[in-house]
Formats: structure tokens, C-alpha cells, sequence
């Protein structure tokens, strides 16, 4: 690999990202070109943005390595991580949009109405960002070895400086145009390879790549992805079914997935926003196990080694090689730092926020600066600590404890009427709690062999089950303690907004007015997204300037 | 091997914070009080731990569902075997055993509603085994009007309940005065917003209409787009439901009403606006950012500047939102906003900024307020800061045209 192109690849992804975060709604604009400032960020932006932050060093690098050495088998992993989407598009987008809450801890106070449940959640959401946030800063201390032969902390420490200061600095103004631009480049930075590796791979006689059956496994002691590469050998269907189990229903809790959806102006938007992610992500996830597979014909040795992340920055010099590869080589360097940089940073806000507004005692600039700080460091030093973990499988991890925790709260809190604050802190508490504390064990190695290993490695598959029972028997053990404002917070959930408006407006002026149901508007009776409507109502900010030129026609 | 050691500690990490949250609370707030003073001291303790319990309930007003709160307390409070709570007309709540007493107690008290005097009875009961025998009725005072009465009963007659019974009336008469005057703060509040609608009527509608008027011959288009923007705005700013709308919304308000100030003073303003999209679905409460900007407008035109510039920014700040109204005008001495801000304005100042960083105050609380910089000459610059997610704080859409 020729650092000469890569070194200022990266650069130049990481000041490109700086001044779109920083500069990108300086451009002034005068009040006639109001409705342009005010328009409100549309599903396909907003979704581009949720894809950008999503797609991590666990797509960009560990599908394809993990496909590498495992074969087609892994290709449940890139199925799960798009496959979340659906459920959280189906449970969870427009009700979670609806209740108004920016974090987790506010949906867990909204709907409970309990103090204490929000404190659990805050815990729980940092701990899953920053269990999400090792494996980023691992992937880029890895990436960094590679192009410039750097020691392995320097690439981790330099992201979390970026971040830090970037997100510090107040310079992630404009963090949904600098997302979307990410999700862009990083879709870029695989595709444009990609078809240079099917041309070369044709040249080179397009001879498919032999899978051996049972996966030559890194030589015993070769790193320290060792136990659990042997226990996801040993019992390969467990491991699948709690990657499964993980993925599926892990995405809705994710502190930096959520967040975003705050952006949506509705609930419906918040729902044709996930439709898009399905496909932006969908998409992208067509990439990485190409790599994975020309991998195992163009650098089969990398599966001897503990870096078979590393399979997707090798490959263009190998296949391709000269002076093209070097430029490609570059180019998915520059793709991967960007997608450190914008998982990272949407991760370090959506912590350093819930550090700033639950943990820390005072709010204002400087404390979410400290928060920041905080968001990072840990995160930092676990990295440094902790040994690595092939990235795809750490990140399985934080999938995991949020699949046990907040699932659980939020599907149950949005359709159960009957879930109680006592319920839903033992669900946290037991589902999360033991799944996290599976997790630490995992990463600590305490335990390095046989089937404790194995359930402690994928816990999804016994901690998802105990954190809905728990929460299910508990809330039904405490029927008193239904919060007041069940009913009210349920209605709000599930009724387009237009609706209850109508209702709690015609109720207020003492039924003076028409009924509510002449007065709702087309997007009262809101179907599920897919079905077309005309771009134009599809932004709010817009919806309201036709809505006022129509009038104006009107007259 | 020190790599798993430090893993371990790292994960340690965690726990030892929840940890030490918990030991620090368990140290600020005592569990058990037993190492507090001598027995009288513990009892008196006791009893203001009991009464300030049976306040909050009250301090919504005196209904069937407070009632029921708080006289669970306040039989604690007193030491009495039933205790029960009327308004002036029926029975709010009864505590305590012997439930049937309660279909009697309000011929009891038909002597004490209208006097207001203390008084007690003997029960009359039927029930051989019943344990309530006397009873001390208690008047429940507020504006030297009875709202109701406290009925305390006890196996035999004692001076020292019916002392006590007149004392934890007289307490639960303070506490309901409290509940009144909280809804009398709201209400003044509720005031002050009708007002603020009010308020924009007179001099913004003749110079409007003026202004509009001098458009028609000349640029009759331009004339019925500006009567449009001062319906949606005088639509927006009289609508009547919602106590919070949406940051885009009241920005579209803005926009309109600088249309209609443009068309007045045309070149002499110019208007910059730098909005992040992902703030606009923020909820605030309604006309809270108008005002401000009609501060700047009045601001930067006064006085002898021929040009004046107005930049309003909103940005995404974390779990914030951020939203900036700055002019260049003529500024203002500091300590003639600290009086207005503190309401000793007087009438001349207006009610706006005071009215804006009160309602913020008390929606989202004191960190929350309005943070202005001015000097003479110097210009303004006034910051609100808007949380993202408040509980209870949720918006209503504007409001259509019915037709």
C-alpha cells in the first residue's frame, strides 16, 4: 500500500468533514428565501444521514472480513444489521417520533412519567455507546497500521481528537448535511473499487473462490479474537441465531439511530425516512461480502492473521495494483475513516448529551464540552485496554445489550398500555444489565472456552426473553402503579398528530367548532409509508408554504 | 496478565459510578433519622415530615381525588381513629374506620358552614361495637370564605384533639390559599399572553394596512400578497388552542411579520436568517420568539440610523436547541432592562421581553431564561436557549383554514 495516496486521502476526509461541519449553514440567507432556510429536513436527506452515521467499521471493514475467513455463512450479518430497520420500522418510527423525545431517557420519562426509569436508561445508553464506540476506534487504529505502518493507538486517538474537538466546538452544526455527505462518500469509496476488482478478477480468468467447508481458523494464540472465533465454531447455529436475535432487534435502541429521527417533522416522515434507510443501507450492504469474496481469492493468508479486517484496504493493490490501485487504495481509506469519523461523532453527541442532561449535575456549553471529553475518553481507554476483537463481532455486542434493554421498553411502552415504571426498571435492570454484564465478561475473558463462552459471547438469545418477561410479569405484578397519563400518552403515540390536535381543540373551544373529522386534512388519514404521495407534501416546511399559496389561490 | 486486568477494572468502571451515586445519596438523605436529637426533637420531626406529605396533594386545590391524598396524612397527623374531609356540600374523603358515619356528617356541620366556628358532637351511633363515639369539626377557611370542614372522630371527648383538629384545619386553610394563589399566577400569566395578542393589534395593524394602502395603486400584486401575510400572521398570532407550537412555526409567524415591516420601512432593514433544519420540529411555547424580534425591529429603527440589520440564527446545540435575535440599533443601559426584566418597568416598557423570559422560566425551568447583551449604542443580542425534550411540553400544528 502506497501511503503517498492514502495518508492524504484521509486528510482529506477528515477536513472535508470538519468544514462541512462546521461552514455549511454559514451561507446567509435573506428572509425571501425563507422557505428555503425553514424547509425541514426531508426522509431522503434525513435518511442519507441515518445511513452515513450507521454504517460503521463494522460494515465498512468486518463483513468483509468476517465473510473472508467464515464464508457465505456471515452473510447473516449485513441481513441483520439492514433487517433492524424493518422492525424498528414497523414497531417503533412514527409512535417514537410522535412522543416527541430527542434520547431514549426521554421516551423512558414521557411514557412512564418516572424519574427513576429515565436515570437506568441514561446508564444504559451510555453504556452502549461507548461498548459501540470501541470497536470504531479499534477499526481505525487498525486501518491506520495499515496505510502507514502507524502503532496501533495512534489511528483510535486520532479519531477521538476529530470527534472531540469537532463536536466540542459546537462544529457539528450541520451534522445531517455532514452524515448524508458520509454516507455518500462511503458508498463512493466501495463502489467505484468494487467494479475496478470485477474487472481485474475477470482478467484475471474470474475463477470463484473456494470456501472450505470448516473455516481454517487463526492459529491458537494468534489474537485475541481466538475464543470467540473457536465458540462460533463449535456452535455455529447459537451464534448465529443470537447475532440474529441481536441485530434484529438491537437497531431501535441505538443512541445515535434514535437521535436522528428527532430531525423528522412527523411521524409519518419519521416512518418514510426509515423506508429510505432501508434502501440506502440495503444497498450498500451489496459491497462489503463482494469484498469478502474476492478476499479469499486475492489475500487468502489474511486468514491466518487477526486483521482479516483489514482484507478491504488491501485488496485494490492486490487485484488491481500499479498506480490505480494505490488511487483506489486510497479511496476506500478515505471511505473508512469516514465512516469512524461519522459513527463516532453521532455516537460522542448522543452520549456526551444524555452525560450532560442526566449524569452530570449542571447543564449549559461548557458542561457538554466536559461531557464530550468524558463521551470519549472512556471509550478511548478501553481501547487501549482491551484487546481486539474482530470489529463486526464487538459491535454484535452493543447490539445485544440494546436489543435486551430498550426493545423491550420501547415496543412494550409503545403497545402495552399496562407496563408499569416498577416493570420496566426490572426488565432494564435484568435484560440489559445481564446482557451487559455477559458482554464485560466476554471482553475481560474471564471465561475463554466451551458453551459459558458461547452464551456469554451471543447473549441476545436468553437476555432478550428475560428482559421482555421481566418486564411483562413485573408490570402485571404491579397494576397500581400504571402512570396517570397512560391514556393520553397512548393516544398521542398512535394518532397522526393533525388528529389529536383536532380532538383536544374541539374539546377546548367546547365543541364550538365543526366536528374533528371535517376538519382533519388529507395526511390525518395517514396510510403506512410506500404509498406515493406527490413529492411536495413530503416536506413539511413545504407542506405549510402550499398550504399557504393554495389559500392564496383560493381567494 | 495485566491486559484482563485492566479490562476488568475498566468494566469495574461503571459500577463503582453507580456505586458511588448511590452511597452519596444514601449520605445526603439519610434513610434512618434515629441519630437525630432527643424524642421530643424526633417527634417534632416526625410531624413535619408527616405534614409535608399531606402538602403537595393540597396544594392542587381541594377536590375528592387531593382530598383522599392528603387525609390519609393528616390522620397520621393527628393520631385519630376516622378523619374525614367535606366541601360545602358533600363528602370529599373519609379516612379511618366506621365509613358509615359519613352519610350523617354533613347534617352535623350544618351549623359550623355558614358561622365558620369550631364544633364538636357527640356521634349517635346505632352500633354498639363502633369505635366512634365523639367527633371535633374544624372549618376549612380560604379568603374569609368556609370551602369546607375538617371532621375528626375519637372513642371519647378530649380538648386536645379538638385543639389539635382546629390547628391542622387552620394548616390545611394555608396550604389551599397557596393552591389559589398559584392559580391566580397562572391566570395572570394566561393574562399577559391574551394581552400579547392584544398587544400587536393597534399601531402593527394601522401601519400595516397604511403601508399595504400604499401599495395598491402602484404594485397591486405585491399589495394583495402583503394583505395575504397579515392574515396568516393575525391567524397565527389569535388562534386559541395550543399553549406550544413548533420552532417552525413561529419562525413562518416571523418571517411574515418582517414581510410587513419591510414593506413599511422597505430598504432601511435588512433581515438575515441562518436556521438549521434539524431544530425547526423543537416545540417552545407560542409567541415567545416574535416579540423579541419586534424588540429588534423597534431597536434598530429607532433614533437617527438610516440603516439597520436584524440576524436571527437557530442552531442545533446537543440536547438544545439554540436561537439567536441580534439588531445593530440603538442598545439599551443594563440596568433599565434588569428593571424591566424584573417587571418595575413600567407601563411604557411593554410586557414583551419581561412576559417571554417568565413563561421560559417556568416552562423549562431557571437555567432556561433569556440571556441578553446590550449596552447603549452597542446594539442587542438576546440568546434562548430551548431544550429539545421537556416533559409536557408538546406542540400543536397550525391550525387550517376550516374551510
Amino acid at each position: 500500500m502506497n501511503e503517498a495516496y492514502a495518508i492524504p486521502a484521509v486528510a482529506a476526509v477528515v477536513l472535508v468533514t470538519v468544514l462541512i461541519g462546521g461552514f455549511g449553514l454559514r451561507i446567509s440567507r435573506t428572509t425571501s428565501d425563507f422557505y428555503v432556510a425553514s424547509r425541514t429536513v426531508g426522509p431522503s436527506l434525513n435518511a442519507a444521514a441515518i445511513s452515513g452515521e450507521y454504517l460503521s467499521a463494522a460494515s465498512f471493514l468486518g463483513v468483509a472480513g468476517l465473510v473472508l475467513v467464515y464464508g457465505p455463512d456471515m452473510l447473516w450479518y449485513p441481513v441483520g444489521y439492514t433487517a433492524g430497520y424493518l422492525v424498528l420500522l414497523v414497531f417503533v418510527a412514527a409512535p417514537l417520533r410522535r412522543s416527541g423525545a430527542y434520547t431514549l431517557p426521554d421516551f423512558a420519562e414521557g411514557r412512564l412519567e418516572s424519574r427513576q426509569v429515565r436515570t437506568v436508561v441514561s446508564v444504559l445508553v451510555v453504556g452502549v455507546g461507548w461498548l459501540y464506540l470501541v470497536p470504531q476506534l479499534q477499526g481505525a487504529g487498525l486501518t491506520l497500521q495499515i496505510l502507514t505502518g502507524a502503532p496501533r493507538w495512534l489511528g483510535g486517538a486520532l479519531v477521538a481528537a476529530v470527534v472531540v474537538l469537532a463536536v466540542a466546538a459546537g462544529g457539528m452544526r450541520s451534522i445531517t448535511f455532514v452524515q448524508a455527505f458520509q454516507y455518500w462518500l462511503k458508498l463512493t469509496a466501495l463502489l467505484v473499487p468494487a467494479f475496478f476488482l470485477l474487472l481485474a478478477w475477470h482478467r484475471d480468468g474470474g475463477a470463484p473462490p473456494a470456501f472450505p467447508a470448516v473455516p481454517d481458523l487463526p492459529a491458537s494464540g494468534a489474537g485475541a479474537g481466538q475464543p470467540i472465533a473457536t465458540s462460533r465454531a463449535d456452535h455455529p447455529l447459537y451464534a448465529t441465531y443470537g447475532l440474529i436475535v441481536a441485530t434484529f432487534l438491537g437497531t431501535m435502541g441505538l443512541p445515535h439511530v434514535v437521535v436522528r429521527f428527532y430531525t423528522s417533522p412527523h411521524g409519518r416522515a419519521a416512518r418514510r425516512t426509515t423506508v429510505f434507510v432501508l434502501a440506502l443501507i440495503g444497498f450498500f450492504y451489496l459491497l462489503p461480502p463482494l469484498y469478502g469474496w474476492l478476499g479469499r481469492l486475492y489475500a487468502p493468508e489474511l486468514t491466518h492473521t487477526p486483521d482479516a479486517d483489514a482484507a478491504v484496504l488491501l485488496l485494490p493493490g492486490r487485484a488491481v495494483g500499479g498506480l490505480g490501485g494505490d488511487l483506489l487504495g486510497a479511496l476506500v481509506a478515505g471511505g473508512a475513516f469516514a465512516a469512524f469519523l461519522s459513527t463516532a461523532s453521532g455516537l460522542t453527541m448522543a452520549v456526551a448529551g444524555v452525560l450532560s442532561q442526566d449524569v452530570l449535575p449542571a447543564r449549559g456549553v461548557r458542561h457538554f464540552r466536559l461531557a464530550t471529553v468524558l463521551a470519549m475518553t472512556v471509550p478511548l481507554g478501553g481501547t487501549l485496554l482491551v484487546s481486539a476483537v474482530p470489529v463486526a463481532d464487538a459491535v454484535g455486542m452493543a447490539f445485544a445489550v440494546s436489543a435486551s434493554s430498550f426493545c423491550p421498553l420501547l415496543v412494550l411502552g409503545i403497545w402495552w398500555r399496562r407496563l408499569t415504571p416498577p416493570g420496566a426498571l426490572a426488565g432494564l435492570l435484568l435484560g440489559g444489565g445481564s446482557a451487559l454484564a455477559a458482554v464485560t465478561l466476554t471482553f475481560a475473558e474471564v471465561v475463554r472456552s466451551g458453551w459459558l463462552h458461547t452464551l456469554l459471547a451471543w447473549p441476545a438469545v436468553w437476555s432478550v426473553p428475560v428482559g421482555f418477561l421481566a418486564m411483562i410479569l413485573v408490570s402485571l405484578a404491579t397494576p397500581g402503579s400504571i402512570p396517570p397519563h397512560t391514556s393520553a400518552t397512548m393516544t398521542r403515540l398512535h394518532l397522526p398528530e393533525s388528529l389529536t390536535v383536532r380532538q383536544t381543540a374541539a374539546a377546548a373551544e367546547g365543541g364550538s367548532t365543526s366536528p374533528p373529522g371535517t376538519k382533519s386534512t388529507p395526511s390525518g388519514t395517514s396510510t403506512p409509508s410506500g404509498t406515493s404521495t406527490p413529492s411536495g407534501t413530503s416536506f413539511p416546511g413545504s407542506t405549510s408554504s402550499t398550504g399557504s399559496t393554495s389559500t392564496r389561490e383560493g381567494r | 496478565m495485566t491486559g484482563t486486568a485492566a479490562a476488568v477494572l475498566l468494566a469495574l468502571c461503571p459500577l463503582l459510578l453507580v456505586g458511588g451515586f448511590l452511597l452519596g445519596r444514601r449520605t445526603a438523605h439519610p434513610a434512618g433519622r434515629s441519630d437525630v436529637g432527643s424524642p421530643v426533637e424526633h417527634a417534632t420531626f416526625e410531624t413535619l415530615h408527616t405534614a409535608s406529605l399531606a402538602a403537595p396533594p393540597l396544594r392542587a386545590g381541594l377536590t375528592e381525588d387531593t382530598a383522599r391524598k392528603s387525609a390519609r396524612r393528616l390522620r397520621t397527623l393527628l393520631g385519630t381513629d376516622a378523619l374525614c374531609l367535606t366541601n360545602r356540600s358533600t363528602v370529599l374523603a373519609w379516612d379511618g374506620v366506621g365509613e358509615h358515619h359519613a352519610k350523617l356528617v354533613m347534617e352535623r356541620l350544618a351549623g359550623l358552614l355558614p358561622t365558620g366556628r369550631s364544633a364538636a358532637f357527640d356521634c349517635g351511633c346505632d352500633d354498639v361495637d363502633c369505635p366512634l363515639r365523639w367527633a371535633v369539626a374544624a372549618p376549612i377557611v380560604v379568603d374569609q370564605r368556609v370551602l369546607g370542614a375538617l371532621v375528626a372522630y375519637a372513642p371519647r371527648d378530649s380538648a386536645v384533639l379538638a385543639r389539635a383538629a382546629d390547628e391542622v384545619a387552620r394548616w390545611v386553610s394555608v396550604q389551599l390559599e397557596l393552591a389559589e394563589l398559584d392559580r391566580s399566577r397562572t391566570r395572570v400569566i394566561e393574562a399577559e399572553i391574551k394581552a400579547l395578542r392584544a398587544q400587536i393589534s393597534p399601531h402593527f395593524i394601522f401601519n400595516s394596512l397604511a403601508a399595504i394602502a400604499s401599495f395598491v395603486r402602484t404594485d397591486p400584486e405585491r399589495a394583495r400578497e402583503l394583505l395575504l401575510e397579515f392574515a396568516d400572521f393575525t391567524r397565527y398570532s389569535f388562534r386559541r388552542h395550543g399553549e406550544f407550537t413548533t420552532l417552525a412555526d413561529e419562525l413562518h409567524s416571523i418571517d411574515q411579520y418582517l414581510a410587513l415591516v419591510r414593506a413599511r420601512f422597505g430598504e432601511r432593514l435588512a433581515v438575515t436568517l441562518q436556521i438549521a433544519p434539524e431544530v425547526l420540529p423543537v416545540s417552545l411555547p407560542f409567541l415567545c420568539l416574535q416579540p423579541l424580534v419586534e424588540n429588534a425591529v423597534k431597536h434598530g429603527l429607532e433614533g437617527a440610523v438610516t440603516r439597520s440589520r436584524i440576524t436571527i440564527s437557530a442552531q442545533d446545540a446537543g440536547a438544545e436547541a439554540e436561537v439567536v435575535i441580534e439588531d445593530d440599533g440603538i442598545g439599551m443601559e443594563p440596568e433599565a432592562l434588569r428593571r424591566i426584566l424584573r417587571g418595575e418597568g413600567g407601563p411604557s416598557a411593554g410586557i414583551g421581553l419581561s412576559n417571554v423570559d417568565e413563561r421560559l422560566r417556568q416552562v423549562f425551568g431557571d437555567d432556561y431564561g433569556l440571556v441578553i447583551e446590550t449596552g447603549v449604542g452597542a446594539g442587542m443580542k438576546i440568546t434562548v436557549r430551548i431544550p429539545k425534550y421537556r416533559a409536557g411540553v408538546h406542540s400543536s400544528p397550525p391550525e387550517h383554514d376550516p374551510a
